[in-house]
């Protein structure tokens, strides 16, 4: 776990680095003419002027570190290590609402946003999940059972980002129903600031949960079916327990394990489609930020939201692995 | 079967695309000059069977005019006369007048005049032809409705109207009913005149161009592009992204779970502890790092898609190579001295083929919404039109709050069929193959 998070951060830092480092020199250099054009130094000639400042340019780079070679070891374990803790100084381009450029201020600004965002989605889809998961297992073969197949499929067919502006084109321009952009209009310390963000939220949401729901049902009944013909649901039925309590009681909490590695993935795997999603929407959280971020390519945000995402991403599936060990207990032991 | 008859169709679909539409259409998708006779964001023409009827873009060339040419006073009147016939419940987008002419020292002078169906001759333009000293000189121009000459003209005819257009655009008044702000129906005649005052003067070429509301089977995008050219070349495209990219993942996968599962012990806890790290990467935003670095080539993507497309079959190879490591002819073949080597490619990989297609066809899809994706947030290769890219654009342009519905929905329609064909395609093979799941499917 910890190996894969510190080689994301690794192979980051390598790809990103040598352009950080250009980024930063440009920097320097506009910089150093920029002090020198308001300054009061004066030069004789043109080439006097140069020097100077490429002197500058090369004297700043040297405290920066620039000078050196952006593959250096010990450089790159300095970045590991600032990356880490998230100490990615300023951003180019990006503010949070209260002004502040750091890119730990921003990225933990519009992180609890897309968690809110996602965390909702993912219950809704998981409770609807499981229910009609289990309620078309039961009735295998019939006309629900084949519907929900069908949408499986669909499902998994579909961009979700595509659904997304679909869902925009119906919802918001065509019915006026919910805003085309989820950025809410108040300012957070309005006392309805909650509404207005929930409102704003509720189009992203029932996008995610479409998406979502129609294959996850669809794992939920293919475990379910083989659980369903194993000997001691027979046993069970033949002990005049209800169909109905032997499926929601007895199979389903077989089905348990398998349910939550496969849904694990799943929810990994669908972790990269919310985040286009939520750039499509201009849900002001993390996808949207990466988005713009790519866009004007501010390196500092993005190697920091890659960093960031990668602890979501990894914490996400490590909950599913002590969630398997929960529901299987014969992993206990082990 | 539906799966194979849509793939059949679609690749039938991009056989035929250099036949349908100029093969330079693709190469020039990003150049704004090839698509410049084209309407701006067009609705597809069958949408006037709803609704209302909205103008259909119209563009006539030299072809379609009637030439009269007379000489008076030593003056060569040239006059290429179009007929419009208006039937639309809404007026043209906008207008252009072409020309290419070829003169000398003296300019020719141009005067557009149009005649409506209330026979009233509206002159809208009137004007000289810039000066040369060049003797051959071959003037191409365009004259467009926000043409301030034509804005001008148009304001002088203010007193056939009964109501004030000083609010309208001149595509508008042209075509403008006296008595109320609707449309005039009935047969227009556009007549360009060109006043020649030498005989070295020749007109090369003319034509007129209304800009429709609705044009083609799909519309046009803002830029003016046929949206019919980028979905079609969407086709092969994807094909080829979907087919490269899952057949070599697939490929890399089948050799990786083999070797792990059939050498077993050691080497299997080995590789598969490196498949559990490469599976815990975030694939998306690694590729996204990836392709910021590296530039967006569509070659390198179907690389980067292929680094982090294998682990999945290897992890389901390996378990079924685990049991066939066992098979009595397995062991047979290892008994007579038989090099790994050869036990591998000879005897367990053609067992395990008709799996790897079904897995093939399967993975498929993933590629190309992997693809779609990246091209969507704006990484994807810009020369290129693939359905992704078209997305993009529309997302830039905000088409989705502006309605522009046929912008985004064949494009994702067009994904979604691909992806949904490989997957029957895919499911009917592995159910066939799989001896997993056939196991699983006794009950």
């Amino acid at each position: 776990m910890l190996l894969v998070l510190f080689s994301t951060i690794f192979i980051t830092v390598i790809l990103l680095g040598p352009t950080l480092d250009k980024l930063l020199v440009d920097a320097v250099r506009n910089q150093v003419i920029d002090e020198v054009n308001q300054g009061t130094l004066k030069f004789q000639n043109s080439d006097e002027r140069s020097s100077y400042i490429n002197n500058q340019i090369e004297l700043r780079s040297k405290t920066l570190g620039l000078d050196q070679d952006p593959l250096n070891p010990s450089k790159l374990v300095h970045r590991v290590v600032s990356v880490m803790t998230l100490d990615l100084g300023k951003s180019h381009f990006f503010t949070t609402e209260h002004g502040s450029s750091n890119v730990r201020d921003i990225i933990f600004e519009k992180t609890p946003k897309t968690l809110l965002l996602f965390t909702t989605a993912t219950l809704c889809v998981t409770v609807i999940g499981i229910f009609l998961g289990t309620y078309v297992a039961g009735k295998q073969g019939s006309w629900w059972d084949k519907f929900n197949s069908i949408i499986a499929i669909f499902s998994n067919s579909f961009p979700s980002w595509w659904v997304a502006m679909i869902m925009i084109l119906i919802f918001a321009f065509t019915l006026h129903l919910f805003p085309a952009r989820a950025t809410p209009l108040s300012s957070p310390s309005d006392p309805y600031y909650i509404f207005d963000l929930l409102y704003h939220m509720a189009l992203p949401l029932i996008t995610l949960i479409i998406v979502g729901f129609g294959s996850w049902a669809y794992v939920v009944r293919y475990f379910l079916i083989n659980i369903l013909n194993e000997d001691f649901i027979y046993a069970k039925r033949t002990m005049g327990i209800s169909r109905r309590k032997i499926l929601y009681s007895h199979a389903l909490r077989n089905a348990g394990p398998p349910i939550a590695t496969a849904v694990g993935l799943g929810l990994a795997s669908s972790f990269g489609g919310a985040f286009i999603t939520e750039a499509v929407f201009d849900w002001p959280g993390m996808g949207k930020l990466f988005y713009d971020a790519i866009g004007l390519l501010d390196i500092p945000i993005i190697i920091g939201l890659t960093y960031t995402t990668t602890v979501i991403f990894l914490v996400t599936i490590f909950i599913t692995d002590i969630t398997y060990s929960l529901l299987d207990p014969r992993v206990k032991g082990s | 079967m539906i799966g194979v008859s849509i793939i059949a169709f679609l690749l039938l679909l991009s056989a035929l695309a250099p036949l349908i539409i100029p093969i330079e259409s693709y190469k020039l998708w990003n150049d704004p000059d090839y698509w410049i006779n084209n309407p701006k964001t067009a609705a597809p023409f069958w949408k006037n069977v709803f609704g209302t009827k909205e103008f259909e873009h119209t563009s006539l060339d030299q072809s379609d005019a009637i030439i009269t040419s007379e000489l008076s006073e030593g003056i060569r009147v040239v006059n290429y006369r179009f007929e419009i016939n208006m039937q639309a419940d809404d007026f043209p987008d906008d207008f252009m007048f072409l020309h290419t002419v070829k003169y000398g020292d003296i300019p020719p002078v141009l005067q557009i005049d149009i005649t409506r169906p209330d026979n009233n001759t509206f002159t809208v333009y009137y004007s000289s032809l810039p000066t040369t000293n060049n003797v051959n000189n071959t003037f191409t121009d365009r004259i467009f409705s926000t043409n301030n000459n034509i804005k001008e003209s148009l304001s002088q005819y203010q007193s056939f109207f009964i109501f004030p257009i000083s609010g309208f655009e001149p595509q508008v008044i042209i075509f403008l009913d006296t008595s109320k702000p609707r449309v005039l129906e009935g047969m227009y005649q556009i007549s360009q005149k060109f006043f020649l005052f030498d005989n070295s003067s020749s007109i090369e070429d003319v034509g007129v161009i209304l800009g429709g509301k609705v044009y083609g089977i799909m519309g046009t995008d803002d830029l003016r592009r046929d949206l019919v050219v980028g979905i079609i070349w969407g086709i092969p495209i994807a094909l080829f992204i979907g087919l490269t990219v899952s057949i070599f993942s697939i490929s890399i996968g089948l050799i990786y779970g083999v070797v792990a599962g059939y050498r077993g012990k050691k080497t299997d806890e080995g590789m598969m502890r490196i498949n559990d790290i490469f599976y815990a990467f975030p694939t998306l935003i690694l590729l996204i790092l990836l392709s910021i670095t590296f530039g967006s080539n569509i070659f390198l993507i179907i690389v980067i898609l292929m680094i982090f497309g294998w682990m999945g079959t290897a992890k389901v190879i390996r378990s079924i190579a685990l049991q066939m490591r066992n098979f009595q002819y397995v062991e047979a073949a290892k008994l007579m001295g038989q090099s790994d080597l050869k036990v591998i490619f000879k005897h367990i990989i053609p067992q395990l083929l008709p799996l790897t297609f079904a897995s093939v066809a399967i993975s498929v899809p993933g590629a190309i919404l992997a693809e779609a994706a990246l091209s969507f947030i704006g990484l994807g290769d810009p020369t290129l039109p693939t359905w992704g890219q078209l997305l993009h654009d529309a997302n830039t342009a905000d088409a989705a709050s502006r309605g522009i519905w046929w912008w985004i929905i064949p494009p994702g329609l067009m994904i979604a069929l691909t992806a949904l064909a490989f997957f029957l395609i895919g499911n009917a093979l592995d159910s066939i193959a799989n001896p997993l799941r056939n196991k699983n499917r006794k009950g």
